[in-house]
């Protein structure tokens, strides 16, 4: 770890103007910035920790609910508004890494964090978004936590988050205070890039720029899932996972807003599924040209071939679920 | 005083057993849980000592190659920096276990990627991580083989018996499959970590190690010190799993640091140093071929492997250690082979050998089984040898058969052959499997003393570790036994190389060693006690703090008066089992839910029945068979090292990314202890259980998920994409 210099961020313009440094980090509950300050992947002259930042609260706004950049995963998946009328939020949080990880992480930097691939996290490894220009050491590498969607010859890493997913699936929108006072926001699907030639950009913030919160619209009902594939049942990343907003009518699809993690820089949300789907009848072979959609295009990179099969099932055994086919 | 005995007859006497007090072998809890528990337990890198510096070890991105140049004035410029250490005496590989000797010297010759080459001492921990970064370290590379399928491979081992061939050619019924397994980390919870002090003539160091008589003289050899200049403490270690079996970089780093710079210094290695520079399981690339007659009898039993390890490494992992005496088959083949790579050095992870070669043998009988249309437990109880199949000798003990028959109705296991896929519940097929366990088993020179105090309470000590296994709890047993004292009344000091000579933690030689050693120890104190009432010791009975003989009974606080008494055990393995087969045995039994859409796998239940000899104490046992078969999970399921095909570096280096079960991944365990009584093993007739618990347990597992979804999966860890690929659609 390199020495770096610590700021507490009084009020939110504070941390925007420390922030437009590019050499500045806000910290937030730090779980994946100070693991990836020891490994020097990480390598901020300055942190401004913004955890005392008054926006820690989750609040009814219209007829949605604003969930604050500080509010921990833990304190959001346990809300009884979320658990009751966003279930696949509260789904995917706890799907996601450990109570103790929870307790500590939050929403802004559950949005930020940064990928698991084995070569961004070795600084003796080359890597295009750790260091532009050096190469791509996991294409020709150990590629089995990999995108097969979205990737580009730069990049070929996942976002490897949960929560996201859900929130894409949910169309909530991200709400960020620039550095100039005023705000912007965002949808969480366009919150996250696709590396193409600028792999080391994760997402759309821009220097100075804070998440403040994250907004979710007039709750909808219906089934909520989150489907996570992973090797051991906790603790671990989504080999590939499916977030799920759906209701039939009628043995009709009404809704069907899917989204999926683990198979790309982004979680991927691919409108002409729901398009797809809705107004369909559910079955075996309707969920299979749902997962053509999905995957066309679909590139692998030998040892995670296996993720292109493997979202076409997962697809398949949420929208069964949801459903009731082949039940 | 000492009682030395080299065991050349077995002890049929069962002491322990006619022995009053009744502690030994019951559940108590370990006396050192509370302060482990509470976090006051002190480990190596806990120690506080006046003045101490903090090194970090520097490791280089290099496969293969030579430290050319070392920019260390840049660093030394740096904030809090005290010295940067290249010395040659410093270690590139950690010594194998009981090597006793320095392993591999000088560390600037670098043989696998991430090897310490210097260390960087500094004030602070975070100055010296720093600098440790910045060090610019110039090394001259070269090629290095990396992929062990693509070099040629040394014989290791071989044993041909018959013809194996014509076997296979004959049988009614055979099976031949490949099978392979990744390496694996030994992924102890404490890292390595040392705090060495030279006071210009004596080096002290507390120390995460397993095997102390061993270590110290691996790290006097590497110092160029005398054995009696090296003092080591381990009281307390945080699991070692074979990592710790023999001393490793940083301790040998940190004396060095120390006795430069004549003041104290921690060397603690972070988590990814611990997954790149200690020892590795290696991979193994395994055939098992099995010949049967109709009523599936073992005609032929063939058994060969492929693993790796870097040139100049004795250590070949014993895949066929136990498939020598498992099962019959008059003909037989057997080979080992060693391919040189330069991965880090492939040593000792716990249970060697039978933890990846046991379950592949599983695999296959489960496939005979199905074949010949017999119950998988009735095929194996069909197929244990008399006698051991290759050299004849009798087995010491067995209980085999009683495991099989045991863990089978306990875990209500359904008999076959029956067609997989019989059991839906929702998304999830379910299915059975099991697995025979076996591990060779064996004992060690070790010495413990136990003195008697006045007062009436003992001291048991000897350099032996505890590595979360229970020795204190299971000497303070034995010498409870023998003593007619409460383990309360018993203190037990362990971990310090001032103590005599145990045998050391590994290869579940402990118990039985050094339970011998203190057996020893209490049985010269027995007939000392016996001497001063002027009677035969057989005529004594300890009990509570009383002693009672024929004639009478005295409290024993009067019988000591007031000077301690002690006694030294020297136990050594001599040629009681020179003519016998001597190993442990279990059974696996596991239910396993398949998901139909992704292959991920779960294991639900699983029972163990293991006998091993005299069981010391049945919660230490029972924990050391649970964790065993907790690693059956991993190693059936998700545990595997990824080694970058580019450079040879290991990918998944902490433990986010190298996938040891989860809590939620174990599920209620039933463990059944066999009382057996094994007077050939030891004295105390016991036998290892320290490693029992993983050898064959992932087979079961193999076999439950084939029962469940259909897959013959021929690859571990059965990952839910290897599921996939092997399960029938529908
Ligand atoms: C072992 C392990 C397992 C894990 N498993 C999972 C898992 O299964 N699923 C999953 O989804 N996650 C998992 N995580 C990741 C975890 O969810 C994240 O580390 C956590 O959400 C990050 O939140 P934080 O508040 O600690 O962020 P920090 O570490 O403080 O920050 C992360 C990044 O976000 C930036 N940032 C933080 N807040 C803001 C803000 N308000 N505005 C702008 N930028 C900001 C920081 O500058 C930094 O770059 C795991 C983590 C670990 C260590
Ligand atoms: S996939 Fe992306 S993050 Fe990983 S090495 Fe390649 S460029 Fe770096």
């Amino acid at each position: 770890m390199r020495p770096f210099d610590y700021q507490r961020a009084e009020r939110l313009e504070h941390a925007s103007q420390l922030a437009a440094d590019a050499d500045t980090l806000p910290l937030a509950g730090g779980t994946n910035l100070v693991d990836l300050m020891k490994l020097e992947v990480e390598t901020p002259q300055t942190l401004v920790d913004i955890s005392r930042l008054p926006l820690r609260s989750i609040a009814e706004e219209g007829a949605g609910l604003r969930i604050g950049a500080l509010v921990t995963n833990t304190a959001t998946a346990a809300d009884p508004r979320v658990r009751a009328d966003y279930p696949v939020l509260a789904r995917a949080i706890l799907a996601g890494a450990s109570q103790q990880l929870r307790n500590r992480a939050t929403t802004g930097g559950n949005l930020c964090q940064r990928t698991r691939c084995y070569y961004f996290t070795n600084i003796d490894q080359p890597c295009n978004k750790r260091e532009p220009g050096s190469g791509c050491g996991a294409i020709e590498g150990i590629a089995r936590i990999h995108a097969v969607l979205g990737t580009s010859p730069h990049c070929i890493a996942t976002y490897p988050g949960d929560m996201a997913v859900a929130l894409a699936a949910l169309d909530a929108r991200v709400e960020i205070a620039r550095e100039n006072g005023s705000s912007r926001s965002v949808p969480v699907r366009d919150f996250h890039r696709l590396p193409g030639d600028t792999p080391e950009r994760d997402n759309v913030l821009e220097p100075g720029e804070i998440i403040t919160a994250v907004t979710l619209p007039a709750p909808v009902g219906g089934t909520q899932l989150y489907r996570k594939v992973r090797e051991r049942s906790s603790y671990a990343f989504a080999l590939c996972s499916v977030a799920a907003l759906v209701a039939l009518e009628d043995n009709r699809f009404t809704r069907a807003d899917l989204a999926f993690g683990g198979l790309a820089h982004k979680p991927w949300h691919d409108p002409r599924i729901a398009e797809l789907l809705v107004g369909s009848e559910p079955s075996l072979a309707l969920f299979d040209r749902a997962a053509d959609l999905l995957l066309e295009g679909a590139q692998g990179y030998g040892e995670n071939d296996f993720k292109i099969p493997l979202a076409r099932r997962t697809l398949a055994a949420v929208l069964c679920e949801a459903s009731g086919v082949g039940a | 005083m000492s009682v030395h005995l080299k065991q050349d007859r077995p002890d049929t006497r069962n002491v322990l057993d006619k022995t009053r007090q009744g502690v030994i072998g019951a559940p108590l809890p370990r006396p050192e849980g509370l302060l482990k528990t509470t976090g006051t337990a002190t480990y190596a890198a806990e120690y506080a000592a006046e003045g101490c510096l903090e090194g970090v070890l520097v490791t280089v991105p290099v496969v293969r190659g030579a430290v050319t140049a070392i920019d260390e004035e840049q660093v030394r410029a740096m904030p809090g920096v005290v010295a940067v250490l290249s010395d040659k005496r410093m270690t590139g590989r950690p010594a194998q276990g009981m090597a006793g000797e320095a392993p591999f010297q000088p560390a600037q010759e670098v043989c696998y990627w991430g090897q310490p080459v210097a260390l960087v001492v500094a004030q602070s921990f975070e100055q010296a991580r720093d600098a440790a970064k910045r060090l610019v370290v110039e090394c001259r590379g070269e090629d290095a083989p990396l992929d062990p399928a693509a070099v040629d491979a040394e014989e290791s081992e071989s044993t041909r018996q018959g013809d194996l061939a014509h076997a296979m050619a004959e049988a009614a019924h055979s099976v031949d499959i490949t099978v392979t397994t990744e390496g694996h980390a030994s992924a102890a919870m404490e890292p390595h970590a040392a705090l060495a002090q030279w006071d210009g003539e004596r080096l002290t160091v507390h120390a995460s190690l397993q095997m102390l008589k061993f270590n110290r003289a691996e790290l006097a050899d590497s110092l160029g010190l005398e054995q009696d200049q090296v003092r080591l403490l381990s009281p307390y270690v945080g699991g070692g799993f074979g990592s710790k079996l023999g001393v490793s970089q940083e301790v040998v780093a940190a004396a060095l640091a120390a006795m430069q710079l004549g003041r104290p210094v921690r060397v603690v290695m972070s988590r990814q140093q611990v997954f790149q520079v200690v020892e590795r399981r290696s991979e193994t690339h395994q055939r098992v071929r099995l010949a049967a007659d109709a009523q599936g009898r073992l005609t032929g039993f063939g058994h060969e492997a492929r693993v790796s390890n870097l040139p100049g490494e004795s250590f070949a992992e014993p895949v066929l250690q136990s498939s020598h005496l498992l099962y019959a088959g008059d003909n037989r083949l057997l080979r080992l082979e060693v391919a040189r790579i330069h991965r880090m050095t492939a040593g000792s992870v716990r249970a060697p050998g039978e933890a990846v070669g046991v379950q592949t043998v599983e695999q296959a009988m489960d496939m005979l089984a199905a074949k010949a249309g017999i119950d998988p437990v009735e095929l194996r109880l069909r197929n244990l040898p008399d006698k051991h199949p290759e050299n004849g000798k009798a087995f010491s003990s067995r209980k085999l058969a009683e495991c099989l028959e045991r863990g089978a109705a306990a875990f209500g296991w359904e008999e076959r052959p029956r067609a997989p896929r019989h059991t839906r519940e929702g998304e999830w097929w379910i299915g059975t499997g099991m697995a025979s366990a076996a591990r060779v088993h064996s004992v060690v020179e070790a010495k413990a003393r136990v003195t008697l105090r006045p007062g009436g309470t003992a001291l048991v000590e000897t350099d032996m570790t505890d590595i979360g296994t229970g020795t204190y709890a299971i000497l303070g047993q034995v010498a409870g036994e023998m003593l007619g004292l409460a383990p309360a009344d018993i203190e037990v000091r362990l971990g310090d190389t001032e103590l005599p000579p145990g045998s050391g933690s590994g290869g579940s030689v402990g118990a039985a060693s050094c339970g011998s050693a203190v057996f020893l120890a209490c049985e010269g104190l027995r007939r000392k006690l016996a001497e001063r009432l002027g009677i035969n010791s057989d005529d004594l009975t300890l009990k509570d703090g009383f002693v009672r003989w024929s004639g009478g009974e005295k409290a024993l606080p009067e019988l000591l008066g007031n000077a301690p008494l002690d006694c030294v055990g020297h136990f050594e393995p001599g040629d009681s089992t020179q003519d016998l087969a001597v190993s442990s045995f279990g059974a696996f039994f596991a239910e396993v839910a398949v998901n139909r859409w992704t292959g991920e796998t779960r294991v639900r239940r699983m029972t163990g029945a293991f006998g091993f000899g005299r069981v010391l104490n049945a919660r230490t046992a029972r924990s050391q068979c649970l964790g065993g078969m907790t690693w059956c999970i991993g190693n059936a399921l998700t545990e595997s090292l990824l080694f970058d095909p580019v450079d040879g570096h290991l990918a998944n280096c902490d433990l986010a990314e190298y996938h040891v079960p989860v809590n939620r991944d174990v599920p209620d365990c039933e463990v059944l202890l066999l009382e057996e009584r094994d007077a050939a093993a030891s004295p105390i007739q016991a036998k290892g259980v320290g490693e029992l618990g993983l050898c064959g347990g992932a087979g079961a597992i193999a076999n439950a998920i084939h029962d469940a979804c259909g897959a013959r999966v021929f690859a571990y860890p059965m990952t839910p994409d290897r599921v996939l690929a092997a399960m029938p659609e529908g």
